[in-house]
């Protein structure tokens, strides 16, 4: 069974968002996300300074099998990729939640939004998706 | 669900992921795909190919009807085991199937074809059997393993009687037997050193797990596919397939057009349409391709080459041993050293290389 964080929202695309006190939000792909993907090798993150518009596909990662694309969960500007995954793509396979993080966004005040879901909602489409 | 082999519960049961591969339900990977693949290049690793079919060909004149059937030439083999790889091509030259075909007796070959293409190298098999009164056998009741690695062959030999271990560490490259009542042959799909094993299904799953104890790791087909990658083997359905010929899939060297030891034509199945081919000069060549920059290389990537028009990309992948992306694509006939590979839109460096990338366990490509 992956791992669900309590302490985060979740979309049904399989990406985490985590509040920052100061507003912002870090975002990164699940533990189940990564378990389903195998080991990465390759992750490209979006630079800063890219305004995202909320669904459309922002990330890619990359495992030995597959590419799939990271859709940005909220409307904002992208403060920073994380610089660790171009020499280390493994570090969301080892870290998903912590260390393996893709982004920090400042959100756009008021602006749309995927749907997020609680902890006990994506556990609940883990499931449904054969977890 | 799928058609599974004698080994699938025992799959479950040490975590596999099962995929769909040919319509059959098969293991991917049991914990890190990019380990597997390590363990077959540094140590040993075991796969599951029971799903690949094999087929027995009996009768007086079944050397003249693989002859006619198979585009590289039977007469090769001289010695009782020895085998052959082979394309199998319809009359347009275009490849049914790649397969490997062992000399057993002078009335009694085996070939092992594609789980995909099964029903319908079947059928062709059959269809040209006929004229030459060859029996064609299907034999479902045996599953098939593949020990691949440096300590794959000393491992797999601790499994057999005394006798049955020498004779098997004896066996030349690209020879097979019978050894305690399993068809032991030194051949593989990895580039590295071993064995393939067919056994009665009912031993599969005992030796599986003997194996397991003895320090050869479970493998699924991802880590063999980034091996036979790697070890610059065509797949088939990727590589090639009906509608490509053996010169344009890196396949010549396995067409035998004069018979062997001779300067004489042979006849085969297809050998017209290449021969129109060979006269013309085929458009579009096989090469490998290392990426030059940060990326992944997948199979139905364009490829543009500069000055002479573009190609595809027809498998590609991270090679675990390069820790750099390598693929095969097609590519018109006079591409040189450097192309671009089309990756959502950018275009990437990548250099063409002559496979394999990797042998025995060395980087060959760098």
């Amino acid at each position: 069974m992956s791992k669900v964080p309590a302490d985060l929202k979740y979309t049904k695309t399989h990406e985490w968002l985590r509040s920052l006190p100061d507003g912002t939000i870090e975002i990164g792909i699940t533990d189940h996300a990564q378990h389903a993907l195998g080991d990465l090798v390759f992750v490209e993150v979006p630079e800063a300074g890219r305004v995202l518009k909320a669904g459309e596909p922002c990330a890619v990662v990359e495992s030995v099998k597959a590419a799939s694309d990271v859709y940005a969960p909220v409307t904002g500007e992208v403060l920073a990729g994380n610089p660790k995954l171009a020499s280390q793509p493994e570090t969301i396979n080892t870290d998903s939640y912590g260390e393996g993080w893709l982004m920090r966004v400042r959100p756009t005040a008021g602006g749309p939004a995927t749907e997020l879901l609680s902890p006990a909602e994506y556990t609940k489409l883990q499931q449904e998706e054969g977890d | 669900m799928g058609r599974q082999t004698p080994l699938f519960q025992l799959h479950r049961e040490l975590g596999a992921r099962i995929v769909d591969f040919g319509g059959w339900d098969m293991p991917v990977q049991y914990s890190s795909q990019i380990g597997e693949h390590h363990a077959v290049r540094r140590a040993a690793g075991v796969f599951d190919v029971s799903h690949m079919c094999v087929i027995d060909l009996k009768g007086a004149r079944v050397r003249p009807f693989l002859r006619a059937l198979l585009a590289n030439d039977v007469d090769k083999l001289v010695r009782p085991g020895k085998a052959l790889y082979s394309c199998m091509l319809n009359e347009s030259g275009g490849v049914l199937d790649d397969l490997i075909v062992y000399f057993l007796s002078d009335s009694g070959f085996r070939v092992v074809v594609n789980a995909g293409t099964r029903d319908k190298d079947l059928a062709w098999i059959r269809r040209h059997a006929r004229e030459f009164d060859v029996g064609v056998l299907e034999r479902t009741e045996l599953a098939m393993l593949a020990i691949q690695g440096p300590e794959a062959r000393a491992k797999t030999a601790k499994l057999l009687s005394r006798v049955g271990a020498a004779t098997a560490l004896e066996l030349d490259t690209f020879v097979g037997r019978e050894i305690d009542g399993w068809f032991v042959a030194r051949t593989g799909y990895t580039g590295e050193d071993g064995f393939e094993v067919m056994l009665p299904a009912s031993d599969a799953e005992r030796v599986w797990r003997e194996l397991n104890s003895l320090g050869v790791a479970s493998c699924g087909l991802g880590a063999r596919d980034t091996l036979r990658l790697e070890a610059g083997m065509n797949l088939y359905g990727n590589d090639m397939d009906e509608s490509t010929h053996p010169f344009e899939s890196g396949l010549s060297w396995t067409v035998a057009m004069e018979a062997a030891g001779t300067a004489r034509e042979r006849q085969f199945i297809g050998r017209e349409a290449l021969e129109a081919v060979k006269a013309q000069g085929s458009p579009r060549k096989l090469v490998g391709l290392l990426l030059e920059e940060r990326g992944v290389l997948r199979g139905h990537q364009r490829v543009v080459v500069p000055g002479l028009g573009e190609g595809v990309t027809t498998s590609g992948t991270f090679s675990p041993t390069l820790e750099r992306s390598i693929a095969f694509a097609r590519v018109p006939a006079a591409t040189g050293q450097q192309v671009q590979v089309d990756i959502r839109g950018k275009l990437l460096n990548a250099r063409v290389v002559k496979p394999p990338f990797v042998r025995f366990g060395q980087a060959l490509a760098q």
